[in-house]
């Protein structure tokens, strides 16, 4: 049996020193430089992870060697990079287990993935009083979409109350879920708390309502590995540029069926039913969603970034970012003072906290000069941190290719800043 | 007598020249913060909040004798010790003044990336309305 998510292991079973770091952050360029003469700490992966010189050198070989317009090319280049950006398709289809790469669209971001199922989706489908779930911790990009086709449908938006934990509050979920229910969306991985949630269960819960879910997994898929086929979610969205991949390439992987019911996203929508022309050119899928050229050298480049994930074990990768957030959790929490937000039972590599009193963007100013790169704010997630009662958090987010002393470093630096600000 | 705009930026410059450390830098800059007055309870309204992503910046201004005197405030203290010294610099001039200033001084003490558009504090908005307040005031007087 496939299992969805790669299990959590714990720190106890594989040390985060075995893994072999040193040699992964040797295909990092960047993580060699230095920012105000301190070597780089790069602890804002949440935001965007850094790029392996694989991918970096894809995108460079294809723009110097293969780059013509895909698709509807007779000439020898075009049906090359056709190949290649088709080829990504296949192997992102293979990466998520999706059962056929008609089921994997290229967009730009996480954003307008889930911008185009409210839009096409909910358009189609949503009457009066039909109700769409998300949830306290969701990221505005799974809020303000849909709170904007709900207005437009007469639709209402239900919120899946959290704990102080940063858990979502199940039991409130199954009184939320009922005949009215069209689609339940949430985040897999919250970006500012880490909580990785039980997405099976909601999935299960969701169909046994005859409700769709959608799963915002922009944070899911740089910790673990996500098999859509056994989870039976029927979107999943999530971003290339947080997994190694280029800025400004997305992936929405939907069910085909699902996709096949709805209408196509950009062009104007109801016009272009009007237009058969247009309507037969993307007609099929995945073409039907992919108006316009599209993003060809971020694609080929992306799948260079799968390699890469690839050829990594994944319990390893597991492992070794467990250990960092246990070790910079234990150790951040000696500093006098810190906070830490979310504090989920099941968590990715994030570490959401504040000094006591002390504004993060404070503490995110001290760090940058030492260097330290992490993100302050409200992360994009207003009403979790009005939840909270805040303005904002420092957070630090792990990747792979983190090491013991770039959290030594972070920690350092916030008992620094911890003595200025103080 | 008063300095002008220029001169005191030049004072600050001078003073700012004194730190080795980026570390000094700010805890001066902070000391700063720690020391300019919370802003009177009646200006903390909505009206006077600069938009800012990050850090939140209230703003009040008033004429006094011909000269613009602002007060301002800012929940986090980096971003109100640079208030402190914007209103050192601007405040109690002129308005036409502080509408034509080149405000140099931020970055000759190294602080230009605090009014990088990226930095989303306030101050980039914050010296924006301290001009446009002072154009008001200007043709008031």
């Amino acid at each position: 049996m496939n299992l969805s998510i790669q299990p959590v292991v714990s720190g106890k079973a594989a040390s985060f020193r075995d893994f072999d770091v040193e040699k992964i952050r040797s295909d990092f360029p960047v993580l060699h430089r230095e920012v105000n003469g301190n070597p780089l700490t790069y602890l804002d992966n949440g935001a965007s992870s850094q790029k392996p010189k694989q991918v970096i050198d894809r995108m460079t070989r294809y723009y110097e060697h293969e780059h013509a317009n895909i698709h509807r090319g007779v000439h020898h280049l075009s049906q090359r990079a056709t190949d290649a950006y088709e080829q990504v398709r296949e192997a992102t289809c293979n990466y998520l287990n999706a059962a056929s790469s008609r089921e994997v669209l290229f967009t730009r971001g996480t954003t307008e993935s889930i911008n185009l199922v409210a839009s096409s989706w909910g358009r189609h489908f949503l009457r009066e009083g039909d109700e769409i779930i998300v949830s306290t911790m969701e990221h505005h990009s799974n809020i303000v979409p849909w709170q904007m086709i709900c207005e437009e449908r007469g639709a209402k938006l239900k919120v899946i109350p959290i704990s102080r934990a940063g858990e979502l509050d199940m039991e409130a979920l199954q009184g939320l879920l009922n005949e009215r229910t069209r689609l339940v969306s949430v985040v897999h991985v919250s970006n500012a708390l880490g909580t990785i949630n039980p997405v099976e269960e909601i999935i299960k819960l969701a169909h046994q309502h005859d409700a769709l879910v959608l799963l915002d997994g922009a944070q899911a898929l740089p910790h673990m590995k996500v098999d859509v086929s056994a989870l039976d979610v029927d979107f999943y969205a999530f971003s290339a540029h947080k997994m190694l991949g280029p800025t400004g390439l997305g992936i929405l992987y939907g069910k085909e069926s699902l996709l096949n019911s709805m209408p196509p996203y950009q062009g104007g929508g109801e016009m272009i039913e009007r237009v058969t022309f247009e309507k037969t050119t993307y007609n099929e899928l995945p073409f039907k969603f992919e108006a316009g050229t599209p993003n060809i050298a971020d694609a080929i480049a992306f799948g260079s970034a799968l390699e890469y994930y690839d050829e990594l074990d994944q319990n390893e990768l597991i492992a070794h970012e467990q250990g960092l957030l246990a070790y910079a959790s234990g150790r951040l929490s000696q500093i006098e003072g810190i906070e830490f937000v979310g504090t989920a039972r099941d968590k990715a590599g994030v570490l959401s906290f504040n000094l006591k009193d002390v504004h993060p963007f404070d503490v995110g100013t001290i760090l940058d000069q030492m260097g330290i790169a992490v993100r302050t704010g409200h992360h994009c997630t207003q009403p979790l941190m009005d939840f909270y009662g805040i303005t904002g958090t420092v957070r630090a987010s792990f990747a792979f290719y983190n090491n013991q002393s770039d959290v030594d470093a972070l920690v350092g630096g916030v008992e620094k800043a911890s003595a200025i600000l103080l | 007598m008063s300095f002008s705009i220029d001169e005191i930026q030049d004072q600050i410059i001078e003073e700012f020249q004194l730190f080795d450390q980026w570390i000094e830098k700010y805890e001066y800059i902070i000391e700063l913060g720690k020391n300019l007055p919370d802003l009177d309870d009646q200006y903390m309204r909505n009206e006077n909040l600069v938009p800012g992503c990050q850090s939140r910046v209230w703003l009040h201004a008033e004429l006094e004798g011909g000269k613009a005197v602002y007060a301002a405030d800012s929940d986090a203290i980096i971003t109100k010790g640079i208030i402190a010294l914007l209103i050192r610099v601007l405040s109690e001039q002129p308005p036409e003044s502080v509408h034509e200033a080149e405000l140099y001084f931020i970055d000759r003490i190294g602080l230009k990336d605090h009014l990088s558009s990226t930095r989303s504090n306030g101050l980039v908005s914050m010296i924006n309305k301290m001009r446009s307040v002072a154009r008001e005031l200007a043709e008031v007087a």
